[in-house]
């Protein structure tokens, strides 16, 4: 289970973005979260990640209450959570090739050895052919993108992910073939997610289950 | 009817390091007629913003273009920054950005900006501003109990609106909307899109730049889709999005991939527009592709295909 338990979270604690907002999702289960901008559902999508440490509340990732919190939660945890955001320009190192965007993640937890592999196997996965791995973030469309931060967010084989508003910014084709990765790899893992975004026919379409966020949060 | 706009056999190529080309645009031509919303539809990357970029003349200065886009008797491919800045921007196009909050000036009131937007493109003398600004923003539902904020206090519907007002503010025959409802809710969206159809049904002519598809239906009267720098379908709306479809097989797989209809992508991802294939450019995708598709499709009956869907029988 991935567990929030009436959570409070913002930037300030004085005014709090959310109070009291609970959500449980299943092994295995996709959960979309709807909202209208500017609700904040994407402070509860980091919170969700364990990338936002809330100022209230309980977080718990399979049955393991989430502590140890400073602005993130500690890594060892955060590492069972695969995240996707909206601007992939705005989450991605400019610097990197694709590459080494996608291995990210197994450098940072002493994998070297495995990335090669597994960047090839993700690439295949997501869509990135030819000299795309070579390039730079800027030498790539936002739509090739987004599909190197869903293979660096896969490459740690999460039991979670978490997409926030992971296809706001791409063309009809695009947002099927990543909601089509994504789907593949919890097929394969057993992975739940939370989606969460604006977009209701896109999210009933994807989810096996689609929350309100005013059903979800107690007061706004 | 002569129309707002007419855009002939347009081209935009970069010149990048090492001598090597980025053909971004290639060959567009339509036309758009006054009280008419076109919608350019494509995904990032087609070349549907470089496009925009070329009939405001704010390309790169790496960028070479040929073809004609003729507005009000000023070739835009041709004129100088001065003309453009003059007479073009503002007056003749008004520009509803993509990002609103970036194209608002922070340190400034929405009071402050249309102010010097009236004084600078309709020279409206200073005791009538006030007046002036307030009904610019009502005419594009920009509440005017919100003038004395700042673009960073406003929702971001507000800012488009106030972003909106400033575009209307030239009485500009031509609005290019570019992106207009992206990172915009649902709701936002339809309220955003029914605004800009309401400015194209009070005579000006609209060209909506953008790639949801759901945003397009609602309001254009024709859509013309783009792929690797090329229009390869240029139909009316109502044919494209219901009965019979689009004719093009990539147009055909952009509507199935909607989420309320297939879901399924096309295969593969468009060619590098600095290595674009000879012949038709969706060819490695296509299942139809053949033999007579190593030869480029012209744009010909609406759409630029060597086997497209057959017209629906009258
Ligand atoms: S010209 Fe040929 S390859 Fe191109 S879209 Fe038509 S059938 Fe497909």
């Amino acid at each position: 289970m991935l567990e929030l338990d009436t959570v409070t979270a913002g930037y300030d604690p004085r005014t709090p973005v959310f109070r009291g907002a609970s959500l449980t999702i299943a092994p295995g289960e996709a959960v979309g979260l709807l909202g209208p901008s500017g609700c904040g559902k994407s402070t509860l999508a980091r919170v969700a990640a364990l990338l936002h440490r809330p100022d209230a509340g309980r977080v718990a990732v399979d049955g393991r209450e989430v502590r140890g919190w400073r602005h993130r939660a500690p890594r060892d945890l955060r590492t069972a959570i695969g995240v996707v955001f909206q601007q992939p320009r705005m989450s991605a190192d400019p610097r990197l090739r694709l590459r080494d965007l996608i291995a990210e993640p197994l450098r940072a937890t002493g994998r070297r050895a495995e990335a090669d592999e597994r960047v090839a196997e993700l690439a295949r996965t997501a869509g990135l052919t030819g000299d795309l791995l070579g390039r730079r973030p800027h030498e790539v469309s936002d739509g090739q993108l987004q599909r190197a931060c869903l293979a660096r967010a896969l490459v740690l084989r999460p039991r979670w992910l978490v997409c926030d508003e992971m296809t706001a910014m791409l063309d009809a084709s695009t947002t099927a073939a990543l909601v089509a990765v994504v789907e593949a790899y919890r097929r394969e893992h057993g992975a739940g997610l939370l989606a969460v975004g604006h977009d209701r026919v896109l999210l009933e379409r994807w989810c096996d289950r689609t929350e309100e966020w005013a059903d979800c949060v107690r007061t706004a | 009817m002569t129309p707002v706009l007419s855009v002939r056999d347009l081209s935009v190529r970069f010149r990048m390091r090492g001598g090597r080309h980025i053909a971004a645009v290639g060959g567009a031509s339509f036309d758009l007629a006054a009280g008419e919303c076109l919608a350019l539809v494509g995904e990032s990357g087609c070349g549907k913003s470089v496009l925009a970029s070329a009939l405001l003349g704010l390309l790169p200065g790496n960028a070479q273009t040929s073809g004609t886009a003729v507005i009000d008797g000023i070739d835009l491919l041709a004129a100088d920054e001065r003309t453009l800045a003059r007479t073009v921007r503002g007056r003749r196009i008004g520009l509803v950005p993509q990002s609103p909050a970036a194209h608002l000036t922070p340190v400034r009131t929405v009071r402050a900006q249309l102010q010097e937007t009236l004084r600078e493109l309709s020279g409206t003398p200073r005791a009538e501003l006030r007046a002036a600004a307030v009904a610019a923003a009502e005419r594009a539902a920009f509440p005017p109990g919100l003038l004395d904020h700042y673009p960073h206090e406003l929702s971001g519907g507000q800012a488009q609106r106030a972003a909106t007002a400033l575009a209307l503010v030239g009485d500009a025959p031509l609005l290019l909307a570019d992106e207009p409802t992206t990172g915009l809710d649902r709701d936002l969206v339809d309220r955003t899109a029914d605004e800009l159809r309401r400015h194209a049904d009070g005579g000006r002519a609209l060209l909506l730049i953008t790639h949801d598809l759901a945003a397009a239906e609602r309001i254009a009267d024709r859509v013309a889709v783009m792929y690797a720098g090329r229009i390869v379908e240029l139909t009316g709306a109502t044919r494209f999005f219901g009965a019979p479809g689009p004719r093009h097989p990539y147009a055909r797989g952009l509507l199935a991939a909607l989420p309320e209809r297939d879901f399924t992508p096309i295969e593969g991802m468009p060619p590098e527009l600095g290595a674009l294939p000879d012949g038709c450019a969706f060819a490695p995708r296509c299942d139809r592709a053949d033999d007579a598709c190593r030869a480029v499709p012209p744009l010909r009956d609406g759409v630029a295909c060597h086997h497209a869907e057959e017209a629906a029988r009258a």
